[in-house]
């Protein structure tokens, strides 16, 4: 199991290390509720990515040279780092991606192209983000697939007594979110995946919101791939993470051509390299790999239980202060939560409550978060929506319930 | 500098938030000859326009449904008090001076636009600007339609 939280995190103390917050936006500071959208980075992650520029930029993997077998050699340690983070057995377990979208699109398009047929299902749930739908509806159309949805109850969390007539020997792919970037749920992923595999269904989740916040462990939640983005985890933006179980990802054809994932090509054919490499055409981002290295460094250094509690406390502080704001709706209160808000007032839609509380500083994400059928089902366009990280205090909720007031009496 | 309160007064003035909380010409023209689907699919906000046209061409009547955020909806409310009555021509020049109107630094905003002039404020808000527009781009493709129905998206390459 993990170790308990600790609770001797200097959180006030912490934010010195992330540069931007001193940022003054409007006249006043910044107050950054917009994590969930990119979260910002700490000086260890830009120190390092700067100094590998300065000191060993080269290309990977091909040079004979000095710098490129130090980049090498880093790109490939931090490959090592994120095994080591995530829980896999192998290093070839973890493919270098753009992010989360392009890990879900590699699985549609080279999983899903080579073992999905006509009429199988691909499980899905109501609150997944676009890039956890759109892939598959893709592939779905193309091969003759159908996609049916886990639906949502009213509190946001998903309706788990229907799972036993929704997964079926026909569900080939169960692909879920592990927290929801809208609604903050927090789904009982360990149990979604056991769910799956006792009709042999191949699982992913999606753990965009969820890698950075809290103790997660492939091994432990029996997934068979799992996605997420470096930049809503303290890295640079334009690097993910696909995990895949070895069987897997060796029964898996290349998805993108190119050089790097090759071992020879003629005029007529070519052979690929073994996973991870099959997978990486093209010159990766190599930066962005040792940036996301030096992040889960920084993140381990403070912990992801104790961050996931403190993100937990804060969410817990401000869902109590907003039921006193009159005219306030949060969508998405389940028991389960993390460090994400979404609610509406009666007073103002959510982009004029976005526009006003930018003016005094305070960043929030407003509109319908690449969830549009969810926010649909909750008959919404949209909603404004808080989210907290490490670097988030309670002061700076106490202002944000401030300004809630303000607009309200301004929109009124 | 100006405060924010200043700022934000000048973009939601009590004109533009009485038209958003109530719009005018809200509500179906069945006899429309054209409707025009306005989407703006960064935020979801939606514009329903039915057009009505007279025998030169200009607009008779015009209404419009959907919801969406108070720049939008009072953009709408507006223009459609505005627009209705004018010729192809006045509609035209119409968009082109709304248009500069909440994207330039311009001074000498023509007299025609008369009660526009309170959505001047969205020029200090760019990521605003389509909120404001959308309606406008909607009664253009009205223009260019004559008649039958149609999408417009924020979108598209040339909105802004």
């Amino acid at each position: 199991m993990h170790k308990a939280a600790k609770s001797d995190v200097d959180w006030l103390a912490l934010r010195e290390e992330f540069p931007i917050l001193r940022e003054r936006v409007n006249g006043h500071p910044l107050i950054y509720f917009d994590s969930a959208a990119s979260s910002q980075k700490p000086r260890a992650v830009l120190d390092v990515v700067r100094h590998y520029y300065e000191h060993e930029n080269a290309n990977v993997h091909r040079g004979l040279h000095a710098l490129s077998a130090r980049a090498t050699e880093h790109y490939e340690r931090s490959r090592q780092r994120v095994a080591d983070f995530v829980g896999a057995k192998s290093v070839d377990e973890i493919v270098f991606t753009r992010g989360t979208t392009e890990s879900i699109n590699l699985v549609a398009q080279a999983w899903g192209g080579k073992f999905l047929r006509p009429g199988d299902v691909i499980l899905l749930t109501e609150m997944e983000h676009h890039s956890n739908l759109v892939s598959w509806q893709l592939l779905a159309e193309r091969i003759g697939a159908r996609i049916h949805y886990v639906p949502v109850r009213d509190d946001g969390a998903l309706e788990l007594e229907k799972l036993s007539s929704l997964i079926t020997p026909e569900v080939k792919m169960f692909a879920f979110t592990h927290v929801s970037n809208s609604l903050g749920t927090i789904n009982p992923v360990a149990e979604l995946c056991q769910k799956a595999r006792e009709v042999g269904a191949t699982t992913l989740i999606d753990a965009a919101q969820s890698i950075g916040h809290m103790p997660l462990n492939v091994d432990e939640l029996g997934c068979d791939f799992l996605a997420f983005s470096g930049h809503k985890m303290c890295a640079p933006t334009g690097i993910g993470v696909l995990y895949g179980r070895s069987e897997i990802l060796e029964a898996m054809p290349p998805w993108h051509g190119g050089g790097e994932m090759i071992t020879s090509v003629t005029l007529e054919k070519s052979s690929f390299k073994k996973p991870p490499h099959r997978f990486e055409a093209g010159t990766p981002n190599i930066a962005g790999a040792i940036g996301l290295a030096a992040a889960i460094d920084y993140l381990e250094g403070i912990g992801r239980a104790e961050i996931f509690q403190h993100d937990v406390d804060l969410a817990g502080y401000a869902l109590k202060e907003m039921k006193e704001l009159p005219g306030l709706r949060v969508i998405g209160t389940a028991k389960a939560h993390a460090g994400v808000i979404s609610f509406v007032i009666d007073a103002a839609h959510p982009h004029d409550l976005t526009t006003f509380a930018d003016r005094y500083g305070l960043a929030m994400r407003g509109g319908h978060h690449c969830n549009q059928p969810l926010m649909r089902r909750f008959g919404v366009t949209g909603t404004s929506r808080a989210s907290f990280y490490l670097y988030s205090t309670r002061e700076e909720i106490h202002s944000m319930i401030d300004i809630l007031h303000k607009a309200i009496r301004f929109f009124k | 500098m100006k405060t924010e309160l200043g700022e934000l007064e000048e973009l939601y003035q009590d004109v533009i938030l009485d038209h958003s909380r109530r719009p005018r010409n809200f509500g179906e023209l069945p006899d429309a000859a054209v409707r025009v689907h306005g989407d703006n699919p960064a935020c979801g906000d939606e514009i329903h326009l039915a057009v009505k046209f007279n025998g030169d061409g200009g607009l008779q009547d015009i209404k419009f449904t959907g919801h969406g955020c108070a720049i939008s909806q009072a953009s709408a409310s507006l223009m459609t008090t505005k627009l209705k009555g004018k010729n192809r021509a006045e509609v035209e020049e119409m968009v082109c001076a709304f248009h500069d109107l909440v994207t330039t630094d311009k001074n000498d905003v023509p007299k025609t636009l008369g009660d526009l002039r309170v959505m001047s404020g969205v020029r200090k808000f760019p990521q605003r600007v389509k909120c404001a527009m959308l309606p406008w781009r909607a009664v253009e493709q009205a223009l260019r339609q004559i008649e039958g129905e149609i999408t417009v998206s924020t979108e598209e390459p040339d909105f802004g």
